[in-house]
């Protein structure tokens, strides 16, 4: 601390004897701004919609079970922030004029961190939303969480697959219920590129690889990616190659691989990583509109997928929740500006899905706390936020795709609703973190840059907790 | 301020000779071309990220995404948006206007309870005698040692104990416990260079130590005072750790807090950040440039005497 000091120290020597007239100056030019800023803000004011959609009042009954809970209050801690917090609360509002209980919302993105820090320090929120199977094994593991009232288990009995309960379910015991999703397998296209090119999407992964051939024998570089993420640099490279693995060895043979019952760098893993580098790997194919190789790893994942709206780039593959990124006025749907079709499994018959998603989990048993997990995890609610959302879907099969207005999100709840589909949560996100966040990711990071397969697998097999 | 300029000459006065050759030779040193070059080509240097900073925070959203701020030379296109944007809570989805007035409520406070607790405990360990006065003043000294991230969990225990979690208490105190023992030291040194016949002087004269204290030092530790608080109010104006921790609810969350969950879930908008950051920094700048004058001063009389 002591030499920060020294620093603006010497730095102001520079201009020793600083007048009077110029503190003078500094002073009214920021003041100047502060009141220029406010003003703006005020102009600014009447320019906003507020968002109209009034959701129609829901069937009361469920929650009377639970007492009078009028006027008491639920606090909700989660890493959903703007601009997805808004749907959120908009969607607690039937609960709330049903029961008069108050939801207080707290979005912060640190979350992943700071949840553990509150759940052991002995100030938890009544829910939190967890993004992570593996981070639900730490809360639990903490000793304060709840494990889930019979209610919410049979909301989730009756409207979510098997998968997505086991994903909630820590030692044999159902704590959390599934909340939102998110489908990992999509690329990213321009629509008009295709009908212009008579490109069709390619239902098997051997026409997938036609269409890329047929795109660089036109001349172009088909596909473009960027993995660096600030911390998390490296995490789309996992899901690339998670992607591969459900695919080349089937959703059985993953779920071992994620809980490390086969090795990290056993054949399945290598055959995966070298099907991806054949994509990513291959100067050829990337990186559209952003330079070679190497640049994956230093474009942020936000930008990687921006070249497709210049024309530079064809296929992006990346996660339904990318579709906010493109610029304010990109019209996302079939007939517009770009889209995504649904990485396609070996052969059209079978179709693994990767995916995440958040789950509740409750620290109190308020019967307030109950009443709401209820309505959260069930089909009246799925429907009343995807009534407020875009850019939201969740796996709840109860969930009317009419309800959504998102093509992209009717896109997602299709491929997670149809019957073939087989969901696989992101597995990196249940690894132990010394794999998961952290070895796999900075691994991805060196093998894009140069580092060859087998020394990658070999390194993050090593960094698994023995 | 007057007050404070007998202070400075006055132990100064043993070594006039050698300190004034000294700042000859600096001046001269100072003063020719080549240094005024380099000094001037360094502040530049320094000041290019900043200016870029500015700059990019007036651009539009998709020149910002695009094309590095220097392109805004050659296609000049000036936009309100990202400040509009950024002080309307509507449209950011924080609220920077409530959380600017939250980093004032928890900053003020935790400068001012730690002066003033550290110039008393300063002026206990410089001019009395009590029994253990040596091993305290190590132990408070080996404090700067405990890196404050060990401090977080014990301490928000303590608070949900306490139950005062969720509340201003607990940035208050957690920064003031964290800014005492180096606030107690720099301000022991300023005050153990008092000539002690000043204090003598005004013992004879009747005076205790409280007196003495509010009479005869405080008026001579106003730039020692003033140092220590410009760097505590950059120090707790700029923290997200503590903040974080222990005030992250939205009623009480900082500017930090909010400017970090400016970009969204998922980074998308990550290209409201530079006017943020601007919007940010108008209060830690005005603070320094009005009281930057005792800064320099105030640390280097507080530290030339270890």
């Amino acid at each position: 601390m002591p030499e920060a000091l020294y620093d603006i120290g010497s730095g102001m020597f520079v201009q020793r004897g600083s007048s009077r007239s110029r503190i003078a100056l500094a002073g009214a030019l920021s003041a100047g701004l502060v009141f220029g800023l406010s003003a703006c803000a005020d102009g600014g004011d009447s320019e906003t919609s507020t968002p109209g959609t009034s959701l129609a009042a829901i069937d009361c009954s469920p929650y009377k079970a639970f007492g009078d809970i009028k006027g008491k209050e639920v606090t909700i801690y989660t890493g959903i922030v703007t601009p997805e917090d808004t749907p959120h609360k908009e969607s607690y509002k039937p609960f709330e004029q049903c029961t008069g209980a108050v939801i207080k919302y707290e979005g912060d993105k640190a979350f992943e961190t700071q949840v553990l820090i509150r759940a052991e320090a002995g100030n938890p929120p009544d829910l939190a939303f967890v993004p992570q199977p593996g981070l639900l094994q730490r809360l639990v593991a903490t000793g304060k969480a709840l494990p889930a009232p019979a209610e919410v288990a049979a909301n989730v009995d009756k409207d979510f697959g098997a998968d997505w309960k086991a994903y909630g379910t820590v030692d044999g015991k159902f704590y959390a219920a599934p909340l939102g999703a998110n489908v990992k397998s999509l690329v990213w296209y321009s629509p008009k590129e295709f009908a212009d090119n008579g490109y069709t999407e390619p239902t098997t992964l051997a026409e997938l690889k036609a269409l890329t051939d047929k795109m660089v024998a036109a001349g172009k570089k088909p596909w473009c990616a960027g993995i660096n993420s600030g911390e998390a640099t490296g995490w789309p490279m996992t899901d690339w190659m998670e992607d591969f693995m459900l695919r080349l060895s089937g959703p059985e043979t993953y779920d071992k691989w994620v809980k490390h019952e086969i090795p990290f760098n056993g054949p399945e893993a290598t055959a995966a990583l070298d099907a991806v580098g054949a994509y990513l790997k291959n100067d050829a194919y990337v990186n559209g509109g952003l330079g070679d190789v190497k640049s994956i790893a230093s474009t942020t994942f936000q930008d990687a997928g921006l070249p497709i709206l210049e024309g530079t780039c064809s296929l992006h593959r990346q996660a339904s929740f990318y579709a906010a990124n493109f610029t304010k006025g990109t019209k996302v749907a079939k007939d517009g500006d770009v889209y995504a079709f649904y990485l396609p499994g070996q052969d059209a018959t079978t179709k693994p899905v990767l995916g995440g998603g958040e789950f509740v989990v409750a620290f109190t048993d308020r019967p307030e706390v109950k009443a709401f997990q209820t309505y959260l995890s069930s089909s009246v609610w799925a429907n009343a936020k995807a009534k407020v959302s875009s850019g939201w879907v969740s796996a709840n099969k109860g969930l009317d795709i009419a309800n959504l207005k998102n093509p992209i999100d009717e896109l997602s709840a299709k491929i997670l609703q149809d019957p073939k589909a087989q969901f696989r949560f992101d597995g990196s996100d249940m690894m132990p973190a010394a794999v998961g966040s952290n070895a796999f990711w900075k691994q991805s990071t060196a093998w894009i840059t140069g580092q060859d397969t087998k020394t990658t697998l070999d390194k993050i097999e090593s960094a698994w907790p023995k | 301020m007057t007050t404070a300029a007998p202070l400075t000459t006055t132990p100064l006065s043993k070594t006039e000779g050698k300190k004034l050759s000294a700042a000859a030779m600096a001046k001269k040193k100072l003063t020719s071309p080549w240094a005024s070059l380099a000094a001037v080509i360094i502040a530049v240097v320094w000041t290019i990220p900043t200016v870029g900073l500015l700059i990019s925070s007036f651009r539009p959203q998709d020149d910002i995404r695009r094309t590095g701020w220097w392109t805004f030379f050659t296609d000049p296109l000036v936009t309100f948006e990202n400040y509009r944007t950024v002080l309307d809570p509507e449209k950011a989805g924080t609220n920077l206007p409530d959380s600017f007035l939250n980093s004032l409520v928890m900053t003020i406070p935790s400068v001012i309870i730690p002066l003033c607790l550290a110039s008393l405990a300063a002026y206990a360990f410089a001019w009395m005698n009590f029994p253990g006065k040596n091993f305290l003043f190590i132990a408070i000294f080996a404090l700067q040692i405990v890196p404050l991230q060990v401090t977080l969990l014990p301490l928000l225990q303590l608070f949900v104990a306490w139950d005062i979690d969720g509340t201003f208490w607990t940035v208050w105190l957690s920064h003031s416990t964290f800014a005492l023992p180096l606030a107690i030291y720099l301000l022991h040194n300023f005050i153990k260079e008092v000539p002690s016949s000043l204090i003598e002087a005004a013992r004879i004269d009747g005076a205790g130590h409280v007196s003495i204290f509010f009479r005869v030092l405080l008026p001579l530790l106003t730039p020692a005072l003033a140092a220590f608080g410009i760097f505590q109010f950059l120090w707790v104006w700029n923290d997200l750790l503590v903040s974080l921790t222990f005030a992250g609810s939205p009623t009480i969350s900082p500017l930090t807090v909010q400017l970090s969950n400016l970009t969204g879930t998922r980074g998308t908008a990550w290209y409201l950040l530079s006017a943020g950051a601007f919007v940010s920094i108008i209060v830690p700048v005005t603070v320094f440039l009005l009281l930057q004058r005792y800064f320099v001063r105030g640390l280097l009389a507080g530290s030339v005497k270890g």
